[in-house]
């Protein structure tokens, strides 16, 4: 597999202080590749300096085996579909599609089926003649979309494209989306600060925080491990106590986890809600008082008052009737994370716990 | 009866407050054109004895006021040529880029318009007679220009501003040059705002009457110099006619231009950003 964009040491600061500090990542050819983070992680510095909208301080951009650094925009080889403003507005659907490929000179009837094949893949066939005004912001997108892709670059790169759009129209494109990727076999770097996103359309995922890369995985890894505490907090729920590390256990009340980490004294415990289980009669347990129950859809969200603080855990929506207000229940969880508290170690790669044996996960399940 | 009870007082007095006003309004403007068409009219008659057109023959056959008229239109669109030409970048570079001293300079076009006009070219008048430019095409135009320079840059500059900057960005990235985006993508959108300001620096330019009297004096006479003698030498009806001729092309113009003249769009420039 070759790789379409080598990111190297990438650095841009504002005078505000805000920015990114070299930053470095590859992506291979046909992979979608999220940059998620809160506002002012530099995601974004990064979307536009492949782009070439900035200028960077230092590092490097290669696309395709070229280096863009000094090419304008207009010379790059990559297309950006913008989070809103897209489409030029005095002029018709099929103007600002054609608009690249009159400025390539490019012959008229050509021009035409090129369009014709846009509006196909994403589903606005017949709307040449009508203006962006006329159209809604999901249409609108598409088009924009359409546009990028008639640019046939080498990497597509979207900056938030759904945020301004309602969370039903923003699954329906995000489907559309992955499926022109996977038939175009495209490139894409896509930004947003929506996690649920990033983890339904990426291939990898770069998680970024103040300007530094806190993780790079799979979904499925970022979700499972996360590298840092704030990873840990930033995608899905999470749960977080205080726990202590002796020797090879980690102890959080009668519960005890293995140390894997070998990490000293105090430690943050994290868990997701779905992963507070009910401990049996034969299992250790911490002491645990509903607070409350909320219905969710098919799932229900339980509140529960313990020593260490308010736990939430997630129960499948058959469980509702067993658990009642101020009932008192015993609870252990099946798998945590831990993090110490010098936790601004970032990890530039991938998850520590990656490396594991089976054996060794088979034991770090559970205690 | 019945109608003007369900409206309630306030209403009635409302209508007759806004009928006067009207009546104030366009009173004048009315009587002028009826002068301009009327053969006989003594006070106190409501409406002319007479109709007649034999001032409009007389005006339109002398010589040098339909050169004056000339003059005017000529002029005029000299003014907004240039100015378009020299304002367009400037307005643009007050939008796009943050230069140093960026608000001063904005600001400082205002100083054209804030100062007695007639002090400030009395003052242009000693620097023209430096440089030879009294009694001089060239010198009008100038006189002229400097009217023109804080309309023609705030408006358009406020034009630009609303141009979204994905809008251009995503033409480059399209592969234009920024000067194809300029032409294609930003200054279509920016029409209207231009438009506006065109038509007000027309409009300014065919009534700007001191400092043409002042620099234009003796050879160069525009509508509204040559305005001041028809009124001294001539009977009401001459200057009735003149005035319905300088009127139409700032009606005819206004109403053309409705379709981008919105409220917005003049209120919008005059902003300070």
């Amino acid at each position: 597999m070759s790789i379409s964009l080598s990111i190297t040491n990438l650095s841009k600061i504002y005078p505000t202080g805000e920015g990114v500090k070299s930053f470095s990542l590859d992506i291979q050819n046909g992979e979608m590749v999220t940059l998620l983070g809160p506002s002012g992680c530099g995601k974004s510095t990064v979307l536009r300096s492949v782009g070439g909208f900035i200028e960077p301080n230092d590092g490097s951009i290669i696309i395709d085996g070229h280096e863009v650094n000094h090419l304008p925009p207009e010379k790059r080889p990559s297309a950006m579909v913008f989070q809103s403003y897209n489409l030029w507005p005095h002029m018709t659907v099929f103007n600002n599609l054609a608009f690249s490929l009159k400025l390539k000179k490019m012959k008229k009837a050509h021009i035409i089926d090129k369009v014709k094949w846009a509006l196909n893949l994403v589903q606005l066939q017949g709307y040449e003649k009508k203006f962006p005004s006329e159209l809604s912001g999901g249409q609108q997108q598409r088009v924009a979309l359409a546009r990028a892709l008639l640019l046939e670059p080498k990497v597509l790169l979207l900056d938030e494209p759904f945020s301004a759009l309602d969370a039903k129209l923003r699954h329906e494109l995000r489907e559309e989306l992955r499926e022109i990727q996977a038939k175009q076999q495209l490139t894409m770097l896509f930004v947003t600060h929506d996690q649920e996103e990033a983890l339904a359309i990426s291939d990898r995922i770069v998680v970024m925080n103040k300007g530094e890369v806190e993780q790079i995985d799979s979904p499925q890894n970022i979700y499972n491990y996360p590298a840092s505490l704030f990873v840990a907090q930033f995608i899905g729920k999470m749960n977080f106590l205080t726990g202590y590390a002796e020797g090879n256990k980690i102890h959080i009340g009668s519960l005890n986890f293995p140390n894997m980490n070998r990490y000293n004294k105090s430690v943050t415990v994290a868990v997701r809600p779905e992963d507070v289980v009910l401990a049996s009669e034969v299992e250790n347990g911490l002491e645990a008082m509903i607070e409350k129950v909320m219905m969710l859809g098919h799932y229900a969200e339980v509140s529960l008052k313990t020593e260490f603080g308010i736990l939430k855990m997630f129960i499948d929506r058959s469980e509702i009737s067993q658990f009642k207000m101020h009932q008192n229940i015993r609870i252990t969880f099946a798998t945590i994370q831990t993090f110490t508290d010098e936790q601004d170690i970032h990890t530039n790669g991938y998850s520590k716990i990656q490396n594991l044996t089976k054996e060794e996960i088979e034991v770090y399940e559970k205690v | 009866m019945w109608y003007f009870k369900t409206l309630g007082k306030g209403k009635v007095v409302e209508f007759i407050l806004l009928a006067i006003f009207l009546l104030f309004f366009f009173g004048p403007l009315l009587n002028l054109l009826l002068l301009a068409f009327s053969g006989e009219w003594q006070y106190p008659d409501a409406l002319p004895k007479s109709w007649s057109l034999e001032w409009w023959s007389f005006v339109l056959a002398d010589e040098s006021i339909v050169r004056s008229m000339w003059l005017s239109f000529l002029i005029a669109a000299i003014v907004t040529m240039i100015s378009l030409i020299i304002c367009i970048p400037a307005a643009y570079a007050f939008a796009r880029i943050s230069f140093p001293l960026r608000r001063f300079f904005l600001f400082s076009f205002l100083l054209t318009n804030a100062f007695p006009k007639m002090g400030l070219y009395v003052a242009i008048a000693v620097l023209f007679y430096q440089y030879n430019l009294m009694n001089t095409f060239i010198g009008i135009i100038l006189i002229h220009l400097i009217n023109t320079l804080m309309l023609m840059t705030w408006i358009p500059s406020a034009a630009f501003e609303n141009v979204h900057r994905s809008q251009e960005e995503s033409a480059r990235d399209a592969g234009a040059s920024p000067l194809k985006v300029f032409w294609y993508i930003t200054l279509p959108m920016a029409k209207p705002g231009i438009i506006v300001a065109s038509v007000f620096t027309f409009l300014s330019s065919l009534d700007e009457a001191q400092g043409t009297l002042l620099v234009g004096i003796p050879d160069y006479k525009t509508m509204p110099v040559i305005m001041y003698s028809i009124i001294a030498d001539y009977p009401s009806t001459a200057g009735a006619v003149f005035s319905v001729i300088l009127t139409l092309p700032t009606i005819i113009l206004l109403f053309a231009a409705r379709k981008f003249v919105g409220a917005d769009s003049f209120a919008n420039g005059m902003r300070l950003k």
